[in-house]
């Protein structure tokens, strides 16, 4: 596969004179799904880079070296589903605050998500989006452009100069493109930039209104079901039009059976379809928002046990490549108001990995290094981003991660707490994230930022 | 006996044994209102906030005046419809009235729920006076108390509700209550305005149907529920003409019922859509004996509460806890 971004055309070279920092992360078990590594070895590091995976390496005098002895060190996590919330709502999230939750959960690398005040749809918001990062941020932060202008579903960006500028993908995500036709035109137009199209897959008209999952919880709550079939009649649209057009497709949050299913018949079929779902359509069901429980309340909504069951399934046997958190701020007081009026969304940096771990790995759905894929290699792979491995002479994005730790969440380094797993107690967690060699993050502290010039 | 909860949010939070102390608390506040004197001590010096999102006529006047016969006072607070979604938010609104002391607060609000996030952040007694699409309580307690009156039982009779299931508040109190003391229950409408799933949720005790004769034959309740006539708009049906040709309650319809079958309609009715005039001031009509009910039972309500334990209603419906523990 063809990696259209390349951090190491972006980075200047360290100013010459300066000593090239070399880093020995000794005695962990890697875990890189790419090279299809899974055992005790060393990691070299050599300024921003990695230099070698292997075993016994020997530290030179000038070598740091971090005991990664009981540790799983693997490439840094990605997340392709974030609202960092900035410009415009910087009252829920900022780019700084977003980075150093992100830090905190072991991910060295977001893709926002366009839906900001103004959208990010055009040239000026992606480089803002991107210079604020460089110089705020304690991770790599890749925007997402928006479809069509305003995220209006109307007129297509200036998707080339976007890409130019930085943009990783093109989503109007959080207002699914209604007109059939336009998505057809994004999908085409998007192929001669080898760029990927990541959809949030709802039919407005039939999801309108609603705010929990169609069904008899709906029913007795008296709340306005949206009904499965909002999803997955736009993710077998979707399909048709990858079908149609060939151009690459990445399919957001996953929430119901039928949507597995189609996705899984697609790729089959060899169509070029990744997809993704959270880890609350893995761990929690529509029972979730019993009690009018604001924190239960996202877009697409909390399913049933039945479609849990069936998105375990399908991370199980690859049909759902990644997992992302769909990362929503809000604000204490926004989600304090009637369910109606609270906004749709949670939080999920801090919690993601966690999540993974004890409800993926440690209750074996999945093995360790299938879900660090999930994490690192398949989102890589679904953007064409260049991280997500540690082949020598990739960035050393490293996330050093401890699996037997039982934490309770509890607080939170995200600007917001909008969480419905505040008191859930989690089996493993980072313990150091590393960009671009530098330790951002270590034992549940932020440290540096990184230079991402 | 006491109540098990300091608020009064729905009676899916009941159960059956707390249904049956409201409605026999009742029966003596009606008594009261044959007499010169109608006014009882119970609640002096207490204040009962009335904090109506939406308007009403009916169900307002009925809290104004069973609080003022238990000789509370009563806080009447304007709350324009326009304000649920701009200016203060209802937590806000609330604390400011647990700061002015109030006893009880007694909600109406468009939103399903409201009257569970306020009761969270009170310690006043929370009395839901409709909640959105969720439940209406007192008014589900009011047709029980009726229809317990009229045919001495609730246990075994059979129920219909007629009309728009899916927006019913009214009817959702009105299900929770019926299969907690025994009834069966028959939702009649067209399949636009029956809830997916309401079904499933309540189990055997009630069914669906879209025809009429089928819920009315042998039923010995039938209760009319409101039709929003703005909800044609929505293509929920195509016209008030023909809705009423189906499901409009006249004579000929109400004889496929039993021959004392009695007629409830929540108010305020649409007469010539949900029911005919002749049904509604005919003899088998029970609706203004509701009214004066109504205000008994929200009597019932208020003095109860008073001696409640305290404790806000959380977790899942009974029913669905009971269920999800079998499967």
């Amino acid at each position: 596969m063809k990696s259209r971004v390349t951090w190491a055309r972006k980075e200047t070279p360290s100013p010459a004179g300066s000593p090239r920092r070399s880093l020995l992360i000794r005695g962990g078990h890697v875990v890189d799904p790419r090279n299809k590594l899974d055992e005790v070895l060393d990691v070299l590091i050599e300024g921003q880079h990695i230099q070698k995976v292997a075993r016994d390496i020997k530290p030179t005098k000038e070598t740091e070296v971090l005991n990664a002895a009981n540790l799983v060190v693997t490439p840094g996590l990605i997340d392709v589903h974030v609202h960092l919330r900035e410009p415009g709502q910087e009252e829920k999230e900022t780019i700084a605050t977003g980075t150093a939750a992100a830090a905190i959960g072991g991910f060295t690398t977001l893709a926002c998500m366009p839906n900001t005040i103004p959208p990010i749809d055009n040239v000026s918001q992606i480089q803002f989006v991107m210079m604020k990062a460089q110089s705020e941020g304690y991770v790599r932060v890749f925007p997402i452009g928006a479809i069509t202008r305003g995220q209006d579903g109307a007129e297509l960006t200036e998707i080339g100069a976007m890409v130019r500028a930085g943009c990783v993908a093109i989503s109007d995500d959080g207002k699914p493109v209604a007109n059939s036709k336009l998505f057809r035109r994004a999908l085409e137009y998007a192929k001669t930039f080898g760029l990927t199209v990541i959809d949030h897959c709802e039919d407005p008209e039939l999801a309108k209104g609603g705010v929990m999952n169609e069904g008899r919880l709906a029913a007795l709550l008296g709340l306005k079901g949206i009904p499965r079939q909002a999803e997955y009649i736009m993710v077998s649209r979707n399909i048709a039009l990858c079908e149609l057009t060939g151009g690459n497709l990445h399919l957001a949050h996953l929430s119901t059976k039928e949507s597995v299913a189609l996705v899984r018949d697609a790729k089959k079929r060899g169509l070029p379809i990744t997809a993704e779902t959270c880890p609350h359509y893995f761990t929690l069901t529509e029972d979730a928002v019993t009690g009018y429980n604001t924190n239960a309340k996202m877009n697409p909504p909390l399913r049933t046990e039945e479609d849990r069951e069936t998105i375990l399934a399908g991370l199980a046997d690859g049909t759902i490549d990644c997992i992302a958190s769909d990362h929503a701020p809000h604000t204490v007081a926004q989600k304090s108001r009637e369910f109606d009026f609270a906004p749709f969304g949670i939080i999920g940096l801090e919690t993601t990995l966690g999540l993974v771990l004890t409800h993926l790995v440690h209750k074996k759905v999945m093995s360790l290094s299938a879900a660090i894929a999930a994490l690192t290699d398949a989102p890589a792979r679904a953007l064409h981003l260049q991280g997500g491995h540690l082949s020598p002479g990739a960035p050393a994005d490293i996330t050093l991660i401890n699996l037997k730790g039982k934490h309770v969440v509890e607080t939170f380094t995200s600007k917001s707490r909008n969480s419905p797993f505040i008191g859930w107690t989690l089996q493993g967690k980072a313990e150091a994230t590393l960009v671009g060699g530098e330790i951002v993050m270590r034992a549940g502290r932020l440290l540096k930022k990184p230079d991402l010039h | 006996m006491k109540l098990r909860h300091k608020d009064l949010l729905g009676l899916s939070h009941l159960n059956a044994e707390e249904i049956e102390l409201i409605l026999n608390t009742a029966v003596p506040f009606k008594k009261l209102f044959t007499r010169s004197i109608k006014k009882v001590p119970p609640l002096r010096g207490k204040t009962v906030a009335m904090l109506f999102y939406e308007p009403s006529t009916r169900t307002r006047t009925s809290f104004e005046l069973a609080a003022t016969r238990l000789s509370a006072d009563v806080l009447s607070l304007a709350v324009s419809s326009s304000s649920v979604q701009k200016g203060e938010s209802l937590t806000d609104t609330a604390l400011n009235l647990e700061a002015m002391k109030v006893d009880y607060i007694v909600l109406r609000h468009s939103v399903s729920g409201a009257p569970e996030l306020l009761a969270r952040a009170v310690r006043a007694h929370v009395v839901n006076a409709g909640d959105g699409n969720h439940e209406h309580p007192t008014q589900g307690l009011l047709d029980l108390y009726t229809i317990r009156e009229k045919k001495k039982k609730i246990q075994g009779l059979t129920v219909a509700i007629i009309g728009d299931i899916l927006h019913s508040r009214v009817a959702r109190s009105n299900i929770w209550g019926l299969t907690k003391l025994g009834a069966n229950v028959r939702l009649c409408g067209p399949a636009t305005l029956i809830p997916p799933g309401l079904k499933e949720a309540f189990g055997s005790n009630v069914e669906v149907t879209y025809n009429m004769k089928e819920a009315l034959e042998g039923a010995d309740v039938v209760n009319v529920l409101r039709l929003q006539l703005e909800r044609q708009q929505e293509n929920l049906f195509p016209s008030l003409r023909e809705y009423h040709e189906f499901y409009g309650l006249d004579d000929k319809k109400l004889s496929w019922a039993k021959k004392d079958c009695i007629v409830m309609h929540p108010g305020p009715m649409n007469r010539g859509v949900e029911i005919s005039s002749s049904v509604a001031d005919g003899p088998q009509s029970v609706i203004l004996e509701q009214v004066t009910n109504g205000i008994a039972v929200r009597m019932a309500v208020l003095y109860l509460l008073a001696g409640s334990t305290g404790v806000t209603p959380t977790g899942l419906p009974q029913q669905m806890a009971t269920e999800r523990k079998a499967s």
